[in-house]
C-alpha cells in the first residue's frame, strides 16, 4: 500500500507524537524513519520534563500522546523541580533508561492502529502545483499523501564540532538527505542556522561516589502521565559535583580552540544551557558551576554529566572533567561535541504549523528552531493531529495562550521566530497561574476526546475523574468555623468567622488532613482516593482570586482574537506603518490583532492603526 | 479607501481669522479646484478661493502639507480664512460640493491621527482635553498631556517593572540552576519605590477638576446674604436675592474663572429646620447634599453651626443686624463689597493647592482608574511571599500600563474617547 493522508517523516519524538496523532485521529498514516530500530531513540540527555518541559510534556499527554508513558515505563529518577515554589511553577522530570525508554515508544507505536511503518530514507518530497502529493524514499519507492510532517531534527545542514574536528551530518545517509535539503532550500524558505552541544559521557565506575553529595528520586509517587499508575523501576540517585578554578584554567588556556571561540561556529546557542567554554566566558567571576552526574540506564555505566556540554578538543574535556570533585580517575566515554544545523524560520508557519508556501507541509521540532524532547513532542503531535484533521472530518483541539502551554509555543514560534534554540520557560507563559503541569488533563482531555484524538482508556479515566469531582465539590464548599480550627490548634485567629475548607486551605499550616475530622467520612474516603485531584482542586481555591482577576483581560483578548488578519491582510496598506513594522508584520502573518500584538517590536500606536483598519477592512470584504 | 473630510478648526465663528482643515487623499484636488494651481509644500500662499461657478469666495492663506508626515497622517490642507460666518459657511460648501468629500463628524482627525499612529492614546486624549479646556490652566495641564509627557512617564513605569519581572522571572525559571540566586535584597524596596511613586501621581489633582473648576458652595440660615454674595462672586446678577425669608429654594450654579483658575459657584436654599413649606425642605435637602461635593463650603450663619470644614464668613458687615463672628474667616459685605476681594483671594490659594499645577500632566479618570490598578497591583506585590503571585501582581502592573498608552484597548473605548472631540482636530 503506497497511498496516506498523513506521511511523517522521521522518527524522533516530533515523528512519533505526529504519526501516533495523525493515527489516533482516523488518519491512514506511515512513519518514515531511517531505521525503525531507532525510533524513540533520545540523542542527548536522557530526561523528560522539568521547568516549562514539563508543562509541555503533560500537555501532550493530555491529549493521549506517547512521550510521558514511555518516560513512566522508562523512568529510574523522579524529581518535582520547583517544588519549594508556588504549584503553577513546579516541573516535573524524569530521568529515563534509554533503553526502556525507547522500547516503550516502540511498543506504542507498533501498536497504533491506522499507522504503518516505513524503514527507508526521505529522499524528496513530491509537489503537485505546488502542494505535497507524497514522498519519494532513496531506493525509488513513491509514496502518496496530501500531507507530508517533516519531523527530521537536525539533518539540515548538520555540522558536528569537536575542537578542530569536523563530522558532516552525523547519522544521516550523506546523498539522499542532501537532495531533500537541497530541494527545501530551492523552494526559498526562509532558514537561518543554529547550534546546541552535549557533555561528554563519562563511565560511572570510574566516578568516586561515595565522595559526592546525592541527589535521592523523591519518594513521592507521582508520575509523568496520568495513566500510569505506579512507578515501575529501582530508582538510583544522582551526585552533585562543581567545576573547579583548576577546571576553569584548563578551559581558559584553551578557549582558543572551541570552535565557539575560533570563529568556526557563528550560530546563536541557547542562552538557556550554554556550553561550560561559555559560562566560563561570560560569567568568569564564579569559582565553580554546579554539575549533576545522572546515570543513563538501569543497565549501562554510562553518566551523563549535567551543565558540562562542551565541544572543546578531546584533551581539554579530559583535562576539565578530571579537575572536578569525584572525578580525578574518571574516564571519558564519549568525548562532547557541538552541533551546528539549519532550521526554518518558524514564522513562514501558520500556527498550524503548515508551511505558509507550500500547502499540505508541516514541520515540527528542531526543524523549526527549537531544542528539547518535549518542545519537539509538542509540535509533532500538534502537526499531526491538524494534519489529520485536514484529511478527516475531524477538528483538531482548540489551543490558545490561555488554555495551554502548546500554543504558547507555538503561538512565540510563528510569531516571534527564533534568535537562538527555543526552549519552554514558564514566564512565557502569562496566564501560567491556570496553565498547571499538573491541571494538563482537566485543561486538555475534554478538548481531546471532543477531537477524537484520546484512547478509549484514557477517555474512561477522565470521566471518573470527573464523576469524582463532582463528589468532591461540596467538600470544599463546606464550611467551617475559625473557633473550632483554633481549638484543635490549627494556626488560625479563633475570631476568623466562618469560611468555606476552599479558603482555609490557603492559610499556611492547614493541610487537608488537619481538616477530616470534621469531613464526613464518605467525603474523606473519596478525597483519599483521588488526591491529585484533590491537590488540583485545592490549588484551584487558592489561585482563584487572581484567576477572577484575569478574566476581564481573558475577554479582551478572546475579543482581539476575534478581529481575523486573514493570511491576505494588506499590512504594506495600513496608513501610518513605519516599513520596518510593515516587515515584521509581514513575514509574521499574524492571523489576529491578538498575535499581532504579541509580534516583537509593534507598538501601540501602530497597533491601534491595525486595529482601525483591520475592522474597515473586514466590514468592506 | 476613507473619504476626505473637512471641518473649521478654529473655534465657533465669528472671529478674525477661521480655519478649515482638509485632510485625506482627496485633499490635494479639492484644493486644486478651489484655487486653480498647485501649492509649494509647507509654504504659505495668498490665493484667491473661488467655487465650482468661478465666484470668488475669500482672500485666503492656504497651506498644504502632504502627508504621511502631517497632523492626520494623511494629506492636509489648511484655509486659513477671513474669520465672518457666511465666508466660511460659503467655502464649507463649496467643499461639501466636491465629490469625495464630506464635512467631518467630532473628532474625525484626531482619530485619523491616532489611526495613522501619529499620536498615541495618552496624546489623544491629552488633545481633547486640550480641546475643551477653557482657562489657561486648563490648557497647559492637557498640553503637557498631548506632548506625550504622560506617555514618556507610563513608558519608564513599564521599562521598571519589565525589570523586576525579569529578576522574578529568573528566580522562577532557573532556580534548578545554582548560577542563578534568589532575588536580590533591592526588590522588594524597587517595588516600593515605584508605588509610591505611582501614589503620588494618583493624589494628585485630577484633570476633570479643571474642567468642572473647583467648587465652592454658599450656605447659611435663611437671609444671611448667601444670594448677594454669590452674586458678587460671579459678578452678575444670577440669583434672585429679597428681604423674604427662604428666597433660593434651588441650587444655582455658575462658573466663572477667577485669575484664570475655573470655579463652580454654587447657592443654596437657606437652612432651616421649622420651614411647612415642602418646596423648600427639598431645597434644604440638596443643599446638605452639595455640602459634601463641595471643595469648600462657605458658611454665612450662626459661628460653627455649618458644616465641617467650612469657612467661617461674617457677611454683610455695613448692615444694621450684622452679627460679629469672634473667629471669622472673612468679614465682608457683598452689596458694599468690602472683603469680597480678600474672599476671592482666599478662594484662588486653595484652588491653586487643590487644582493640577500648571505645566503638571493631570489624569482624566480613565487614567486615574487603570493607574490606580496598577498601583494596587504593585501594592500586591510588595508583601506578597509567593514569588509567582508577585509576578502575577507584575505581570497586572504591566497590562495596566499598557491600556494607559492604548494597548489593548477595544473599538469601544476608542468610539467613546473619540466622539468627545469637537469637530475639526
Ligand atoms: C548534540 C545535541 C545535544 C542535545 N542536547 C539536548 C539536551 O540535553 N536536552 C534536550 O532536551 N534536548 C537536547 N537536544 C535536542 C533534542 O535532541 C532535540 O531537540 C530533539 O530530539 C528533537 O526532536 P526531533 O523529533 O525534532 O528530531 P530528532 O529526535 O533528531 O529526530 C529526527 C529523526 O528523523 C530521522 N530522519 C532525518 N532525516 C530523515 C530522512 N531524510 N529520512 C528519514 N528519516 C530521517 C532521524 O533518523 C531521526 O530519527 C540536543 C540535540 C543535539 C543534536
Ligand atoms: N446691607 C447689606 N444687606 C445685605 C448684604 N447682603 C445681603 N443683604 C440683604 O439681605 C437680604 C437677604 O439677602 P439674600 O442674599 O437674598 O439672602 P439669602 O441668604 O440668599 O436668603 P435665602 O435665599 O432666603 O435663604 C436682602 O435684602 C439683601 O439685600 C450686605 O452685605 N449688606
Ligand atoms: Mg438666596
Amino acid at each position: 500500500m503506497h497511498s496516506f493522508d498523513v506521511l511523517v517523516i522521521g522518527g524522533g519524538h516530533a515523528g512519533v507524537e505526529a504519526a501516533c496523532g495523525a493515527a489516533r485521529m482516523g488518519a491512514r498514516t506511515a512513519l518514515v524513519s531511517f531505521d525503525l530500530g531507532a525510533i524513540g531513540a533520545m540523542s542527548c540527555n536522557p530526561a523528560i520534563g522539568g521547568l516549562g518541559k514539563g508543562h509541555l510534556v503533560r500537555e501532550v499527554d493530555a491529549l493521549d500522546g506517547v512521550i510521558c508513558r514511555a518516560a513512566d515505563a522508562g523512568a529510574i529518577h523522579y524529581r518535582m523541580l520547583n517544588r519549594s515554589k508556588g504549584s503553577a511553577v513546579w516541573g516535573p522530570r524524569v530521568q529515563a533508561d534509554r533503553v526502556l525508554f525507547k522500547a516503550e515508544v516502540q511498543r506504542i507505536v507498533k501498536a497504533q492502529a491506522n499507522l504503518t511503518l516505513i524503514a527507508g530514507e526521505a529522499a524528496a518530497l513530491r509537489l503537485e502545483s505546488g502542494r505535497v502529493a507524497g514522498l519519494e524514499l532513496a531506493d525509488g519507492t513513491a509514496l502518496d499523501a496530501p500531507r507530508v510532517i517533516l519531523c527530521t531534527g537536525t539533518f539540515l545542514g548538520g555540522t558536528l564540532f569537536r575542537g578542530e574536528e569536523r563530522f558532516t551530518g552525523g547519522r544521516i545517509g550523506e546523498n539522499s538527505a542532501q537532495r531533500l535539503a537541497k530541494q527545501l532550500r530551492g523552494a526559498d524558505l526562509p532558514m537561518a542556522r543554529l547550534k546546541t552541544g552535549t557533555p561528554p559521557r563519562i563511565d560511572g565506575r570510574t566516578i568516586d561516589w561515595a565522595s559526592l553529595p546525592e541527589q535521592a528520586s523523591d519518594d513521592e509517587s507521582w508520575t509523568m502521565s496520568a495513566l500510569t499508575e505506579r512507578r515501575a523501576n529501582p530508582q538510583v540517585f544522582c551526585a552533585i559535583t562543581r567545576t573547579t578554578e583548576a577546571a576553569h584554567d584548563a578551559i581558559r588556556a584553551n578557549l582558543h580552540r572551541s570552535p565557539l571561540f575560533s570563529g568556526a561556529i557563528d550560530a546563536a546557542g541557547p542562552r538557556y544551557c550554554p556550553s561550560i567554554e561559555d559560562k566560563i566566558h561570560r560569567f568568569g567571576d564564579r569559582d565553580g558551576h554546579q554539575v549533576f552526574l545522572e546515570p543513563e540506564g538501569l543497565n549501562t555505566h554510562l553518566v551523563y554529566p549535567n551543565g558540562i556540554s562542551t565541544s572543546l578538543p578531546v584533551d581539554v574535556q579530559h583535562d576539565m572533567v578530571r579537575a572536578m570533585a569525584g572525578l580525578s580517575k574518571a574516564e571519558i566515554v564519549e568525548p562532547g561535541y557541538a552541533v551546528e544545523y539549519d532550521h526554518i524560520d518558524p514564522r513562514a508557519l501558520t500556527p498550524d504549523l503548515q508551511l505558509r508556501a507550500i500547502p499540505g507541509l508541516y514541520c515540527a521540532g528542531q526543524i523549526n528552531g527549537t531544542t528539547g524532547y518535549e518542545e519537539a513532542a509538542a509540535q509533532g503531535l500538534i502537526a499531526g493531529l491538524n494534519a489529520a484533521a485536514g484529511e478527516t472530518d475531524r477538528q483538531a483541539p482548540f489551543l490558545d495562550r490561555a488554555n495551554s502551554y502548546i500554543a504558547v509555543m507555538i503561538d512565540d514560534l510563528t510569531l516571534q521566530g527564533v534568535s537562538e534554540p527555543y526552549r519552554m520557560l514558564t514566564s512565557r507563559a502569562e496566564y501560567r497561574l491556570r496553565l498547571r503541569a499538573n491541571n494538563a488533563s482537566t485543561r486538555l482531555t475534554k478538548l481531546g476526546v471532543e477531537a477524537g484524538c484520546v484512547s478509549d482508556e484514557r477517555s474512561k479515566w477522565f470521566e471518573h475523574r470527573e464523576a469524582a469531582r463532582t463528589v468532591l465539590a461540596p467538600l470544599f464548599a463546606q464550611k467551617l468555623h475559625s473557633k473550632d480550627l483554633a481549638e484543635a490548634d490549627l494556626p488560625v485567629r479563633r475570631d476568623g468567622g466562618e469560611k468555606p475548607i476552599s479558603e482555609w486551605l490557603r492559610h499556611d499550616g492547614v493541610e487537608f488532613a488537619d481538616l477530616m475530622p470534621w469531613v464526613d467520612t464518605e467525603l474523606a474516603e473519596a478525597l483519599y482516593a483521588n488526591t491529585d485531584l484533590a491537590d488540583e482542586m485545592a490549588e484551584d481555591a487558592a489561585y482563584e482570586p487572581y484567576l477572577a482577576r484575569q478574566e476581564a483581560e481573558l475577554r479582551d483578548l478572546r475579543a482581539s482574537e476575534n478581529l481575523a488578519l486573514a493570511g491576505d491582510f494588506p499590512f504594506g496598506e495600513v496608513p501610518g506603518l513605519s516599513s520596518e513594522m510593515i516587515e515584521r508584520l509581514t513575514s509574521a502573518s499574524p492571523p489576529t490583532l491578538a498575535a499581532a500584538g504579541r509580534v516583537p517590536g509593534v507598538t501601540p500606536a501602530a497597533l491601534s492603526a491595525l486595529l482601525v483598519y483591520a475592522r474597515r477592512w473586514q466590514t468592506a470584504a | 479607501m476613507s473619504d476626505t473630510i473637512f471641518a473649521i478648526s478654529s473655534g465657533a465663528p465669528p472671529a478674525a481669522i477661521g480655519v478649515i482643515r482638509i485632510s485625506g487623499s482627496e485633499a490635494g484636488s479639492a484644493l486644486r479646484k478651489l484655487a486653480g494651481r498647485d501649492f509649494t509644500a509647507r509654504r504659505s500662499s495668498l490665493t484667491t478661493l473661488r467655487d465650482a461657478d468661478g465666484d470668488t469666495l475669500d482672500q485666503a492663506l492656504v497651506l498644504w502639507f502632504p502627508g504621511p508626515a502631517t497632523a492626520t497622517g494623511e494629506d492636509l490642507a489648511e484655509l486659513h480664512c477671513h474669520g465672518g460666518r457666511a465666508v466660511l459657511a460659503a467655502v464649507s460648501r463649496a467643499l461639501e460640493a466636491i465629490s469625495g468629500l464630506r464635512a467631518a463628524e467630532a473628532g474625525e482627525f484626531t482619530r485619523r491621527a491616532f489611526a495613522n499612529g501619529r499620536i498615541d492614546l495618552a496624546e489623544a486624549e491629552g488633545l481633547s482635553e486640550l480641546l475643551s479646556a477653557e482657562t489657561e490652566l486648563q490648557r497647559a495641564a492637557a498640553i503637557q498631556m498631548a506632548g506625550g509627557a504622560f506617555s514618556d512617564q507610563v513608558e519608564a513605569w513599564r521599562t521598571a517593572v519589565l525589570r523586576l519581572s525579569a529578576q522574578l522571572e529568573a528566580a522562577l525559571d532557573f532556580s534548578d540552576e545554582d548560577d542563578v540566586s534568589e532575588l536580590p535584597p533591592q526588590f522588594a524596596e524597587g517595588i516600593g519605590m515605584l508605588s509610591q511613586e505611582l501614589e503620588e501621581w494618583l493624589s494628585r489633582p485630577r484633570a476633570e477638576k479643571l474642567g468642572e473648576g473647583y467648587r465652592v458652595v454658599l450656605a447659611g440660615p435663611p437671609n444671611s446674604g448667601k444670594s448677594t454674595l454669590f452674586n458678587a462672586l460671579i459678578e452678575s446678577e444670577a440669583a434672585i436675592t429679597s428681604d423674604i425669608a427662604g428666597t433660593t429654594r434651588d441650587v444655582i450654579e455658575r462658573n466663572v474663572a477667577i485669575a484664570s483658575i475655573p470655579f463652580s459657584f454654587v447657592d443654596t436654599a437657606g437652612l432651616r429646620d421649622e420651614s411647612e413649606d415642602t418646596i423648600e425642605r427639598i431645597g434644604i435637602d440638596r443643599a446638605r447634599e452639595q455640602f459634601a461635593r463641595a471643595d469648600t463650603v462657605l458658611w454665612l450663619g450662626p459661628e460653627g453651626e455649618g458644616p465641617e470644614r467650612a469657612w467661617e464668613v461674617a457677611a454683610k458687615s455695613d448692615a444694621p443686624d450684622y452679627q460679629a463672628k469672634p473667629s471669622a474667616d472673612y468679614i465682608l459685605s457683598a452689596t458694599k463689597g468690602a472683603g469680597v476681594d480678600e474672599l476671592k483671594q482666599g478662594l484662588v490659594e486653595a484652588a491653586r493647592v487643590a487644582l493640577p499645577k500648571p505645566g503638571e500632566a493631570a489624569l482624566n479618570a480613565r487614567q486615574h482608574a487603570v493607574l490606580s490598578d496598577a498601583a494596587q497591583a504593585l501594592r500586591g506585590a510588595i508583601d506578597q511571599g509567593d514569588p509567582l503571585l508577585c509576578a502575577e501582581e507584575l505581570r497586572q502592573a504591566r497590562g495596566a500600563f499598557d491600556r494607559l498608552i492604548g494597548r489593548t484597548t477595544t473599538e469601544d473605548m476608542l468610539d467613546a474617547l473619540f466622539g468627545r472631540f469637537c469637530i475639526g482636530k
